[in-house]
């Protein structure tokens, strides 16, 4: 029955993904001579106009270059040239700079918020305001301060991925089961061994949680961050291959900005399976 | 004569703020003590304040006024000398049985090496008929399978004071017989000075050396202790058999009835700290009546 759900769906989803390529196949595919002009004329138009040929790639032309990105995803030849993986190992290594800081801070900060009640008033306020700043308004003050803009989309990452796990922590920590609680009051567990062995296990999958929406924030961010401060990095790729014109290496990057977040959060879900206990 | 003092209540009061600004008090001056491995089941309506005494017996809890001494000393906060069994078991979902048990031990002998600490819960999940579910975490246990590992965890700390708080009341009559014949045994083996709070008369009858019943909230008070008349060997399934038995559960019941409403009315000059002691007897000609049909039923299929 289970199983059969999952082939159905899995036949549904290969025919709909079939159905995507052709329609997109047709829809971009060239539509003959449109226009008699001049050889000279017709070259600097290009194909687009001489054979009614689309702007936009075909699957094909995009499969033929993804196949040619895979075979070399770690060639770097000077700033604007370099392999796709080489590209993605940039914006992988910020975000997970920024997340890891974010983490650092974050969950013990989410700690303390959650265990007293006179923190979580006092900062209430400023969390409340800064929360719903865009990520990506910090980056002049982040260039301006930190003068490097590697650091700088570093900062944004953090700055973005910090509230979502800040908050779930606090939240769980205050929400821990009281008797677990007494338990350990029962049991004269001192405060730190309580945290670790009580309150922490029992937080865990609302704080995972958190993390998980915190990197798929972190990886949304990362995109718009390396578009404004260029470089290197998968969201550089995309406004530099733009700039040449690229399309099909703007569907390629896209396709693999989806392919990482989904990975990033697959990771995630999975350490939120391991640390959370049915009662 | 006055008998040893092991746990001593006194005077506590509990209130809470009102909703209009004053104070409800869920009982005052409430005196209670219990002697080194006595029995005592607390009774009374629901809300009447019984759980706040426990909290506050356990230190999970503070009174507004008054003190609880525990052999000879002023508890301050919670001990590892009073172990409290939760209705609810709450147990840990990430640890196993061994390690809820484990955990408990580690906090009260944090010296211990991994080996002894093992093989002082396994004693301990043996006691309470557990042996081969060590591994098992609380989500793959039954209802009464958790309540074991309650026990065994309460026991394993080897306490002075064993707290519980309706700690079979969520089970199945069968588990709850069986469950109730384990504590009785340990208790009885180890000279465990025990406080429970029930609803059930005749888990009572079967456990308690002494029966608290408390009259109804706000402004409870401790009305009367009842002597249990029946003989230490008795059995859970031939309580009913007993000669005493009607008689000291229709006391207990028509108190649950009537006169936990309107005590304070009837007996206006109670005096908290010197509680009447109830003794039932065949002497005593008002509390021997025969038993209703109803009533003996149902006792019956409680005791099976
Ligand atoms: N935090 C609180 N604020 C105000 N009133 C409270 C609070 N906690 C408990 N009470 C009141 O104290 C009274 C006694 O509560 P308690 O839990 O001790 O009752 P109980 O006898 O254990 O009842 P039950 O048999 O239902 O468990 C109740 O009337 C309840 O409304
Ligand atoms: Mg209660």
């Amino acid at each position: 029955m289970n199983a059969s759900l999952r082939l159905r769906a899995a036949i549904v989803s290969i025919a709909l993904f079939l159905a995507f390529i052709g329609i997109w196949h047709i829809a971009t595919r060239g539509t003959g001579a449109v226009a008699t002009m001049t050889p000279e004329y017709a070259k600097l138009m290009g194909l687009t106009a001489t054979a009614g040929k689309s702007a936009m790639p075909g699957p094909l032309d995009v499969g033929a270059k993804l196949w040619e990105h895979l075979k070399r995803p770690f060639y770097d030849n000077g700033p604007n040239d370099k392999g796709l993986g080489i590209q993605l190992g940039y914006s992988i290594a910020r975000v997970g700079l920024g997340y890891f800081l974010a983490v650092i801070v974050a969950i013990p900060l989410g700690f303390l918020i959650g265990m007293s009640p006179l923190i979580n008033k006092a900062l209430d306020p400023f969390i409340q305001i800064l929360k719903p700043i865009s990520p990506l308004a910090w980056m002049p003050l982040a260039l301006y301060t930190i003068k490097d803009s590697g650091l700088s989309a570093i900062f944004v990452i953090f700055i973005c991925s910090v509230w979502p796990m800040l908050l779930n922590t606090a939240f769980g920590v205050a929400a821990v089961r009281k008797e677990w609680i007494n338990v350990a009051r029962t049991l004269e567990v001192g405060t730190i061994r309580r945290a670790f062995t009580v309150i922490l296990p029992a937080a865990a999958p609302t704080i995972l949680t958190g993390m998980r929406i915190s990197i798929g924030i972190a990886w949304l961010v990362i995109v718009a961050a390396e578009m404004l401060v260029g470089g290197t990095g998968i969201g550089y790729f995309v406004w530099n291959e733009w700039n040449n014109l690229s399309i099909t290496n703007v569907i390629i990057a896209i396709l693999l900005i989806g392919v990482v977040g989904m990975l990033l959060d697959q990771v995630l879900a999975r350490f939120t399976r391991m640390v959370t206990f049915p009662e | 004569m006055t008998p040893e003092k092991f746990i001593s209540i006194e005077a506590i009061a509990k209130r809470y703020p009102g909703a209009s600004g004053g104070e409800i008090a869920v009982f005052e001056n409430l005196w209670l003590s219990m002697a080194r491995g006595e029995f005592g089941c607390v009774i009374g309506h629901s809300g009447c304040g019984k759980t706040t005494v426990l909290n506050i017996l356990a230190g999970l809890d503070e009174p507004s006024d008054g003190a609880v001494i525990v052999d000879g000393q002023a508890i301050e906060g919670t001990s590892l000398d009073r172990a409290v069994i939760f209705q609810s078991h709450a147990l840990l979902p990430w640890r196993t049985v061994l390690g809820n048990v484990a955990y408990a031990v580690t906090s009260k002998w944090r010296d211990w090496d991994r080996a002894k600490v093992k093989a002082h819960a396994q004693t301990f999940i043996d006691l309470v008929g557990l042996t081969g579910s060590e591994h098992k975490r609380p989500s793959e246990l039954s209802g009464g399978m958790k309540q074991r590992v309650g026990i065994a965890r309460a026991l394993s700390i080897t306490p002075k004071i064993m707290l519980m708080d309706e700690p079979f009341s969520a089970l199945d009559a069968l588990t709850r017989g069986t469950l109730q014949d384990e504590v009785r045994r340990i208790c009885l083996e180890t000279g465990q000075t025990a406080f429970m709070i029930t609803h059930d008369v005749d888990e009572a009858i079967y456990l308690a050396d002494k029966i608290f019943l408390m009259t109804n909230g706000p402004g409870a008070v401790l009305a009367e202790i009842v002597e249990n008349p029946l003989p230490k060997d008795r059995g859970r399934t031939d309580l009913h058999r007993h000669p005493y038995y009607y008689a000291v559960r229709n006391h207990i019941v028509d108190f649950l009835v009537s006169r936990s409403k309107t005590f304070a009315a009837d007996v206006p000059g109670h005096d908290p700290r010197n509680v009447p002691v109830v003794k039932i007897g065949v002497s005593e000609p008002t509390i021997v009546t025969p038993p209703r049909a109803v009533e003996t039923q149902s006792a019956q299929t409680i005791a099976r």
